[in-house]
């Protein structure tokens, strides 16, 4: 079973994050970048079907120069090998545009599966492996907290709903994303951390892939951010120690809201 | 004026709060028609209610082709949809199967999209919060017919009253629309209280709560305040309140905005804060005064939960009488 796995560099979700002032994309500056938080619930869902089933596991991410961090981090888990699509056209492509590049990635590789993250912790948009499936005419195995490979073909996941799960069942070719309910992603290993470093990385631009410059990118995209500023701080709230009437104080406050 | 299509969430055929929010968002764009997909019967069921919030038309998709198989054959009904009324722009909420549904039909009828909108103007301007709230972007879809998914809990749903026609749709899906089909549906649900997503009053869980036996603090403020229960991160990875998912809030969890959310023994980290930073009013109690989530908080009580929580709720059910 080959899998290819969609990897994204994005800034940590724990550090404060913002846009750029002079073309209002993600500013990938400030903050610490890191792997997808997902992302790396789809490598170890990945690595799983691989120690159960063999085959082959190929990162494949699309982002600047610098995402050789990432890709090296992803190898370091586990896979065997990484593409990536690197294009300084590339630059403030919106979810659309990134999509019809991943699939045309996707043209140039092998797969059963492929494994994404539900989404970015960056855009957030979660849309993104929908739309492959719509590009690629393969099933939709999204919102995944469990999967399960039968045999050689059959693929069924449980998918979060908001009070339960669907059962949603496909035959492979197909894509499956994952929420943080699925599994735990294992920490690299001081080996698999050596390893990573000689692994093959294959890069391609967007020639190589047959996506025209002009359709993607921050002139090409289908939105457009016309401003942004930062939320206005919370005005300071009360904060009382608890004297042994901590908590009739509450329900007075809750009173004077009107709450009860 | 041009039609806006809105596809409606319900349960089988009863409407969910979101229905009427992105009714009232869209008559700041058109007349609102909406888009039923469901089983036999669901847009009768349904059309008081749409009606009730200024739906001038309701396109009713039933069949089981669209209900039986995941997401793709509901964007391409709408992809016809669109094609057939030329609407001014298509809304859809904001969940997991609404913004799955944007994607496709972006790709599908070449159009811009946009998720999670809390505000929509009338030139078709959209408020989108991200990075965990700390940043307020306004964009605009350039290209096509706008397709906007709208956050739960962010419009104010205002009723203004029509008459809806019922135009059944015919609903024929191609094979490739198929692909992944829904084996079964499965409800968790585990009490009576009201959907996190849908509540008005909110009180939340974490670590510091100590244990699932311990949860039934939680349950029983949230009860006195007739309020859905949530947790963190940490507390549902423990396994204090099962099943995984449903009742957790913050980024890889629900957003909820409610007008009162009580974080108990939750420390406030940043993720967390992306799921209920919008909430109106914002209680906290945590022993740690320095905890960040006090930073949030319009109200905060330093203390151990195990006193603060019992006398609260107790305090709560008194004043009930
Ligand atoms: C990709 C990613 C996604 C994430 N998504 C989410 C998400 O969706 N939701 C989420 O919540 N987190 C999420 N997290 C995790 C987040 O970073 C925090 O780890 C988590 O929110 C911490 O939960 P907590 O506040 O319950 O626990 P802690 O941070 O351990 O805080 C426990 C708090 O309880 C207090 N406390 C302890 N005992 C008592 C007592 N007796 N009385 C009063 N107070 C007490 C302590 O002072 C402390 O402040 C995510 C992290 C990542 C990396």
């Amino acid at each position: 079973m080959n899998i290819v796995v969609l990897v994204k560099q994005v800034p940590d979700s724990g550090l404060e994050r913002n846009l750029r002032q002079d073309d209002k994309t993600v500013d990938r500056d400030a903050g610490n970048l890191v792997i997808g938080e997902l992302d790396e619930y789809a490598i170890e869902e990945a690595l799983k079907l691989k120690e159960a089933h063999g085959g082959e596991v190929t990162v494949l991410t699309v982002g600047p120069e610098k995402a050789t961090e990432t890709i090296r981090k992803a190898l370091s888990m586990g896979p065997d090998k990484a593409v990536h699509v690197s294009d300084p056209a590339i630059h403030g492509s919106d979810t659309v545009a990134t999509s019809a590049i991943i699939a045309a990635a996707l043209g140039k590789l092998e797969y059963d599966l492929v494994i994404a993250g539900a989404e970015s912790t960056d855009g957030q948009t979660g849309a993104l492996p929908a739309m492959l499936s719509e590009r690629l005419g393969i099933a939709q195995l999204t919102g995944a907290r469990k999967l399960t490979v039968d045999g050689d073909k059959l693929t069924t996941i449980e998918r979060q709903t908001d009070d339960g799960y669907e059962v949603i069942e496909a035959t492979t070719p197909a894509i499956v994303s994952v929420w943080d309910t699925i599994n735990e992603p294992r920490y690299p290993s001081f080996k698999g951390i050596m390893q990573a470093k000689k692994k093959p990385v294959e890069t391609y631009s967007l020639s190589d892939l047959g996506v025209s410059a002009d359709q993607v990118g921050l002139d090409s995209a289908w939105s457009e951010v016309l401003e942004f500023s930062g939320r206005p701080p919370k005005g300071a709230g009360v904060k009382v120690p608890d004297e042994g009437d901590g908590g009739s104080k509450l329900v007075e406050f809750l009173a004077t809201q009107k709450i009860v | 004026m041009a039609e806006v299509l809105v596809v409606v969430e319900h349960s089988g055929g009863a409407a969910k709060k979101i229905t009427s929010e992105l009714l009232t968002a869209a008559r700041a764009l058109g007349e609102p028609s909406a888009v039923v997909f469901g089983a036999a019967g669901d847009a009768d069921k349904l059309k008081d209610t749409l009606g009730e919030y200024g739906a001038q038309k309701i396109y009713a998709a039933e069949s089981a082709d669209v209900t039986d198989y995941l997401v793709a054959p509901r964007a391409e009904v709408l992809a016809g949809l669109v094609k057939q009324a030329s609407p001014a722009a298509v809304l859809l909420a904001s969940t997991t199967d609404g913004k799955e549904i944007a994607g496709r039909l972006a790709v599908k009828i070449e159009s811009g999209f946009l998720t999670g909108v809390t505000e929509l103007a009338a030139d078709g301007t959209a408020t989108q919060v991200v990075f965990a709230g700390a940043v307020i972007v306004k964009s605009k879809v350039t290209k096509g017919t706008p397709i906007l998914t709208i956050a739960t809990n962010a419009v104010t749903a205002e009723p203004a009253a029509a008459t809806p026609s019922v135009e059944a749709v015919e609903v024929s899906v191609s094979d490739a629309a198929k692909k992944a089909k829904v084996a079964d549906r499965v409800s968790e649900k585990k009490s009576s209280r009201p959907e996190l997503t849908e509540a008005s009053i909110v009180v939340s869980g974490g670590r510091g709560v100590g244990s699932a036996e311990n949860f039934a603090l939680i349950e029983g403020l949230a009860d006195s305040l007739g309020a859905a229960v949530g947790a963190s991160r940490a507390a549902v990875d423990s396994d204090f309140y099962p099943p995984p998912h449903q009742f957790q809030v913050g980024q890889t969890g629900k957003t909820v905005s409610p007008n009162l959310y009580v974080a108990v023994g939750i420390s406030g980290a940043i993720q967390h804060r992306a799921g209920m930073q919008t909430s109106k009013t914002i209680v906290a109690i945590n022993k740690d005064e320095e905890a960040p989530i006090f930073e949030l908080a319009d109200f905060g009580v330093v203390g151990d939960l195990f006193k603060v929580v019992p006398q609260a709720t107790e305090a709560i059910n008194a004043r009930k009488g």
